[in-house]
């Protein structure tokens, strides 16, 4: 399945780009977070929530969506 | 014949009648800094008829790139109350309440009682996990507002049975895994645009028109210019946690994070004299000198060139002739990627005084 995966604040700069298509053949949002957590490790230690086509979801969820979003928190004002 | 708020009632979405519902609220914006400003500008301008400020931070140089409330006659004021001179000037019909105090687990559920509406502006995860969970307590919708570099959000959270902070994030983040407040730069208009959406909440909540923005977070990016609006689900589990623990709120205490080093340390409050590096940051010839601690001389005009001669392994205690001098280097020497920096908030004579009282040896 093709998937566009959007990273946001702290999370793209771990990744070193804001946006990327990869070709995916998991099952559920956690196996997609393990799978980018080794191909970018330092991502293991970083706080963030997954979102899928515009929707905030847990890791459990299935991967129906062409969009994936990995939102960190924000503390500055 | 046009008054003041003219142009406001003379939109049928507003009219009288909702310039009326403006000038009964009351509001309280928590954090006078990037974001704090801007919400304040308008909401003060539109006339709220009831503005709480509260901020523990006095005005820094560094501030002014982005805290447009600010001018340099307000640099080492307190923000509270710098804004409250600023908002006052531009809008002598409301009344404004400034709090010259950090917001705490003892002050805050009193506070938010008298209010309507909750603004976050702060700058560290601590206080917006604190400013959820009393918005949760005492039942005040909570506009949220935070912001990264060139990247923003903002939602209402805790609004008509609407999802809450720790819905979309449960807890704070691991400490040191996300750069807080002073320690990261911040492009000056981001504030600006979000603070500004914070404000337009604000105003839709008191009004009732449009589509409030609950149950959904708004992402901003600056530099690309593309937004996003995700779907937070709302999560039971998270308010029954915060209101099950709700009547041990006021004996929970702040942990020490990025607010207190920013923050001014006392003398009084040093303890161990012995790992800490002493620098005096005022030109060599002004008196008095400080004796019996182990202190170097760097003027602050020269600090930059000198950063070779910080000791990285020891806390820095920085002092001055007043404390405004200190407060600069520590930004400084921040911005610099050097930590454990304080600014000692006695002059050079009071630390002198102190440590006499102490009779720290004055043998150096």
């Amino acid at each position: 399945m093709i998937i566009t995966i959007k990273y946001f604040g702290l999370i793209a700069e771990v990744t070193s780009q804001e946006e990327e298509t990869i070709d995916f053949s998991g099952n559920t949002i956690a196996d997609i977070i393990n799978f980018l957590n080794s191909k970018y490790p330092d991502l293991k230690n970083k706080d963030f929530q997954v979102a899928q086509n515009q929707e905030l979801i847990s890791e459990k969820t299935k991967i129906t969506g062409q969009e994936i979003a990995l939102l960190p928190p924000f503390s500055g004002g | 014949m046009t008054n003041r708020y003219s142009r406001h009632i003379i939109l049928s979405e507003i009219g009288q009648a909702g310039q009326d519902k403006l000038s009964r609220a009351k509001v309280l914006v928590v954090g006078a800094g990037g974001l704090g400003c801007p919400v304040l500008q308008y909401v003060a301008a539109a006339g709220i008829g009831t503005l709480g400020i509260i901020d523990f931070d006095v005005v820094d140089i560094s501030n002014l790139q982005r805290q447009v409330l600010f001018g340099t006659s307000s640099l080492g004021k307190n923000k509270a109350l710098a804004a409250k001179i600023r908002l006052e000037d531009l809008n002598p019909e409301i009344s404004i309440i400034a709090y010259a105090e950090k917001l705490t687990y003892q002050n805050a559920l009193e506070l938010f009682n008298n209010y309507d509406i909750i603004v976050d502006g702060s700058d560290n995860f601590e206080t917006r996990y604190l400013v959820n969970d009393a918005c949760i307590i005492t039942n005040k919708p909570l506009v949220f507002g935070a912001i990264y570099k060139f990247e923003g959000q903002v939602s209402v959270f805790n609004y008509q049975n609407g999802p809450s902070y720790r819905c979309l994030f449960p807890n704070p983040p691991q400490k040191d895994t996300v750069p807080n407040c002073s320690e990261i730069g911040v492009l000056g208009v981001l504030p600006g645009i979000i603070g500004s959406m914070q404000a337009n909440e604000v105003l839709k909540i008191i009004l009732g028109i449009g589509n409030v923005l609950s149950g959904k977070l708004f992402c901003y990016n600056a530099l690309t210019s593309q937004t996003s609006n995700l779907k937070i689900s709302k999560s039971e589990e998270q308010f029954e946690n915060v209101l099950k623990e709700k009547h041990h709120f006021n004996e929970r205490q702040l942990e020490i994070d990025c607010e207190f080093q920013s923050d001014d340390i006392s003398i009084e409050d040093v303890l161990d004299f012995k790992n800490i590096q002493f620098i005096d940051v005022r030109e060599a010839h002004e008196q008095p000198k400080v004796k019996g601690l182990e202190i170097i001389n760097i003027p602050l005009n020269q600090l930059g060139n000198n950063l070779e001669k910080i000791d990285l392994s020891k806390e820095k205690m920085i002092f001055c002739q007043s404390g405004i001098r200190s407060k600069h280097a520590v930004s400084l020497l921040r911005n610099s990627g050097i930590s454990k920096c304080y600014s000692i908030k006695e002059g050079a004579s009071n630390i002198i005084e102190f440590l006499k009282e102490k009779q720290v040896p004055n043998d150096r």
